[in-house]
């Protein structure tokens, strides 16, 4: 395939990776790797390299949005990134001295876990008890705006947040994807933040912590300007366009079909590492 | 911005002094035009990257590693000087990476507003990650 057809091809596949994605709330980042591997035979080095591209793009352009709804929580993001980000230089490097059929099989194992994992309803509010001393401190907890004025919420648990966020970061940086599954189940079951409130304020962070594996990558060569251009160009309006289309009744069954699309690629991701295909 | 001079800088809200509020509007707009700056740039490059190179057969199979001036700052800035189509994609997703870090620095600054020595700690440490990152190897 020349330049230009395989350019046609993968905008194609990452617009609909895309678009498919914000009408899941899965992301479109955890297909882009699959695709380009599995479909497109890219080393996996160049292939998180485009995805990580593309992952800080749709988190901007939708935190922009999300921002101003004003659900986002800016303090619980700016500490949760200190975990994120070391986290995500952790991964970057370890993305450089991991064998590409290991990284592959990690892959597989996270998007296994956390396809079903983000697909489940938002854990139930506590009320009451102790609020921890840390959330006091950083003064973390916060309200967010409802048809019946703000609703005041406590953050809990932030040690265990905190360290889940590391583990996020560095997944984000090794295989270049949002992670915004582990994002939302750190705030979201352990410090039990309302999950409106964890969703936008995990898709805020992710583009802090995807720009800080981007810098090893770019430095290290990940990031081929050919094949990352028509992925970013082509998630970008296909997750814009998924967010303005959005409708939840019908997205349920096209989120099954998705999941069962992912898990299929997760599948494949771990016999082709484990037989060394990549 | 902010005068400071009066001895009530910690009790409650200020007029001069941006709230958190107003920090989440300015801060979605600069996300949303750095994106889309990135994006047309972008775009941009990769017309005169397929202009030149469109039936050329490109190679993604074994990893190589780009060549050295698509991976520092300095190799890119004389691509795009030089209108080389791969080096002005760069350049976007440089573009396109410093728009959170611009994000976090925008944040430092509003919390140095507020008085907030925890937050802008926070905050320089956040900044100090994406900047090694980006300068330090």
């Amino acid at each position: 395939m020349d330049a230009l057809e395989l350019t046609v091809w993968i905008w194609l596949g990452s617009f609909v990776a895309g678009l498919l994605g914000a009408l899941t709330g899965l992301g479109g980042g955890v297909v882009i790797v699959p695709m380009l591997t599995l479909v497109f035979g890219v080393n996996v080095r160049y292939a998180i390299g485009a995805s990580l591209v593309s992952v800080i793009a749709t988190s901007s352009g939708a935190a922009a949005a999300y921002v101003k709804e004003g659900y986002a929580n800016l303090r619980i993001g700016m500490v949760l990134e200190i975990a994120t980000t070391f986290g995500a230089l952790l991964g970057a490097n370890l993305a450089g001295v991991l064998p590409a059929d290991v990284v592959a099989v990690i892959f597989g194992v996270v998007l296994i876990a956390s396809a079903p994992l983000s697909g489940r309803p938002p854990a139930p509010q506590a009320h009451g008890g102790k609020p921890d001393p840390w959330a006091t401190w950083l003064r973390l907890d916060g309200s967010y705006p409802s048809p019946d004025g703000p609703i005041p919420y406590h953050v809990r648990a932030v040690p265990a947040g905190f360290s889940l966020m590391f583990v996020a970061g560095a997944l984000s940086g090794l295989l270049g994807i949002g992670s915004g599954a582990v994002k939302v189940l750190a705030m979201d079951r352990a410090m039990r933040v309302p999950f409106k409130v964890s969703t936008t304020t995990s898709n805020f962070m992710i583009g802090v912590t995807a720009a800080a594996s981007a810098g090893v990558y770019l430095n290290r060569g990940y990031i081929d300007p050919g094949l990352a251009m028509p992925v970013m160009l082509g998630v970008l309006p296909g997750a814009m366009l998924g967010a303005l289309v959005l409708d939840r009744a019908k997205s349920a069954l096209l989120r099954k079909v998705f999941v069962a699309v992912i898990l299929l690629l997760a599948i494949e991701m771990i016999y082709n590492g484990a037989t060394g295909r990549f | 911005m902010a005068q400071r001079g009066d001895s009530s800088a910690d009790q409650g809200p200020r007029k001069d002094v941006p709230s958190d509020r107003q920090m989440e509007t300015v801060l979605g707009n600069l996300l949303r035009t750095g994106v889309l700056l990135s994006a047309t740039v972008v775009a941009l490059g990769g017309i005169i990257y397929l202009a030149r190179h469109a039936a050329e057969v490109p190679d993604y199979r074994a990893f190589r590693g780009e060549p050295a001036d698509l991976r520092s700052l300095r190799g890119i800035a004389e691509d795009v000087l030089a209108v080389r189509g791969r080096g002005i994609i760069q350049m976007g997703f440089l573009l396109l990476i410093a728009t959170p870090l611009l994000r976090v620095a925008f944040s430092l600054v509003a919390f140095a507003i507020q008085r907030d020595r925890t937050y802008v700690a926070a905050t320089l440490i956040v900044l100090g990650v994406l900047l090694y990152s980006l300068f330090g190897q």
